[in-house]
């Protein structure tokens, strides 16, 4: 057979071979993606020590691990972090609870919708920051302005699409729900809402990325503390380590952020699959 | 028009009806004396000062011609690295680490940092809004074309496609929802951008400097004109992309009726 001749001109590698041979794709396959990060870093981390630019342009990664450590001892960070994130998260709940009544209110009912959906697709044609100077003189800078505006980026995304993600399920869903006799309340809550929860959720996860924008839009527009805040105050006084350390952990903090609301997608996914197959 | 489409008129410009209503009622019955408040007649009358005194239109047409600009650097990267990346997994995964993390700073933070590097002027701002319209056109042609079904890749390489071919007949359309559903998100991204840069750096004229301004010297009623001619750009941007897309992508409609 001409396959056996073929195997027996050119040895099989050996088992170990191969694996190593696997093990070095796998290798490459991983480490592919950090090579530049890693490029970058060098240039920098090369940069800084060449003085290709000064420290007023683009201070040195060490410089900036300084700033960092010197922010994490005095405790600045931390509270500048918390702050942020108390005040990101009392915007998004209230407006992402207020955003899942209305939609949810004219996805259901087609007089709410006819009454309340032209109305909020005109709010949001205004884009967020459009709204921020009528709101600064309606509530002045304090945190009652990053309230409303946190709560209104949040809520308008997850109103528009709870009211879609209601529309969306399959009328004859509904039907087959009618014919096993459920009440209305059941209905909802057995088959309306567990058939739009996919869509309604990762809208809450945009909700939030976008009240965590806000939050940082308005916090280096007008604000005393928090993250915005140390950027701008770092910005006035050219600290570019500083800024860079809290450009780092405005992304770290979102990142994390929505990392939460990925989890906890995953736990009720997981329950509802488990639920079907029980 | 139907007697349904008439009610669903009615209901839905009942709220802003009565919103205004009470508006002008505030202002007939006299019921506030607070300086911001302002009756509506008065925001009509701004709106016709401002454009007299020629400050209206020039700065909405600088605000749109950064958030254009901006636009079509960012958006134009976008698709090109788009397809690129999108076209071998390989460049794709050399990249995506970066880009992902880059892609979780919120995107304001960016902008005290391009003020440093880039200053106050236009060029600082065209570059802030070239990064906001770069990230949705770039993640979604990835995505479009990361879809583009296997089979039809192979017919292609089996017809001797040339990478050119490869892109204008295969990917680009196969790939364009996707990618106008970015550039969609994008315009919308450098129009908010544009608003945040000039907030924020404040030179130059815009209607985002004008709006910013005039909430310093407490002037409700250009605040307001402010506030509608930003909805409504919003609006005229939603249309205009929406045309767009249903034009160009006229031609999917007819090969699946066909």
């Amino acid at each position: 057979m001409p396959a056996a001749k073929h195997r027996q001109q050119q040895p099989l590698p050996s088992l170990r071979a191969l694996a190593w041979r696997r093990r070095a794709a796998k290798l490459d396959y991983w480490l592919w993606p950090w090579l530049l990060p890693l490029i970058i870093l060098g240039l920098w981390w090369l940069g800084g020590r060449q003085q290709w630019l000064g420290s007023q342009v683009l201070p040195s990664p060490g410089e900036v691990l300084d700033s960092l450590t010197e922010l994490l001892a005095s405790g600045e960070l931390q509270r500048d972090v918390l702050i942020s994130l108390e005040r990101v998260l009392e915007g998004f709940l209230l407006g992402s609870a207020l955003g899942l009544a209305l939609g949810a209110a004219m996805g259901l009912s087609e007089r709410a919708s006819d009454y309340l959906y032209p109305l909020v697709r005109l709010i949001a044609y205004v884009p967020l920051l459009g709204w921020l100077p009528l709101l600064m003189l309606a509530f002045g800078i304090g945190e009652t302005l990053k309230a409303v505006l946190v709560a209104q980026a949040a809520l308008l995304p997850v109103a528009l699409n709870t009211y879609n993600g209601i529309r969306a399920v399959p009328p004859h869903y509904v039907e087959v729900g009618r014919i096993y006799g459920f009440s209305r309340r059941q209905a909802l809550w057995r088959i309306i809402l567990p058939a739009a929860f996919p869509m309604v959720w990762s809208s809450i996860r945009y909700g939030l990325t976008k009240s965590w924008l806000a939050l940082v839009v308005v916090e280096l527009l007008a604000s005393s503390e928090g993250l915005g805040f140390l950027m701008v105050d770092s910005r006035q006084l050219y600290r570019l380590d500083a800024m860079l350390v809290a450009v780092v952990s405005i992304g770290v903090v979102g990142f994390v952020l929505d990392q939460v609301l990925a989890m906890i997608e995953k736990r009720i996914l997981r329950w509802r699959r488990a639920g079907f197959a029980s | 028009m139907s007697v349904i489409s008439l009610r669903k008129l009615r209901r839905g410009t009942t709220i802003p009806a009565l919103i205004l209503l009470a508006w002008w009622a505030v202002y007939a019955f006299g019921i506030t004396d607070s300086k911001l408040f302002v009756p509506p007649g008065q925001v009509l009358t701004a709106a016709a000062t401002l454009s007299e005194a020629g400050e209206l239109w020039p700065a909405v047409g600088q605000s749109l011609l950064r958030a254009m600009g901006g636009f079509i650097l960012g958006a134009g990267i976008g698709l090109i690295m788009g397809v690129l990346l999108g076209m071998s997994s390989r460049t794709e995964r050399f990249f995506s680490l970066t880009l992902h993390s880059v892609k979780q700073v919120s995107l304001f933070a960016w902008l005290p940092l391009i003020s440093v590097w880039f200053g106050y002027e236009d060029g600082s701002k065209v570059v802030f809004i070239a990064l906001a319209a770069f990230f949705p056109v770039v993640l979604n042609t990835l995505e479009g074309v990361g879809n583009v079904p296997r089979d039809w890749v192979d017919v292609a390489r089996v017809s001797h496609f040339t990478p050119w071919q490869m892109f204008a007949r295969l990917v680009l359309p196969a790939a364009l929802p996707s990618i106008f559903n970015g550039i969609y998100l994008s315009l919308v991204f450098s129009w908010l951008a544009t608003l945040g840069a000039e907030y924020l750096l404040g030179s130059g004229i815009g209607l985002g400097t004008l709006l910013f301004e005039s909430r310093a010297e407490f002037k409700m009623d250009v605040v307001l004109v402010g506030l509608v001619l930003t909805g409504f750009i919003g609006f005229a941007l939603d249309i205009i992309a929406k045309a767009t897309e249903r034009r160009l992508l006229r031609w999917r409609e007819n090969t699946v009726g066909a």
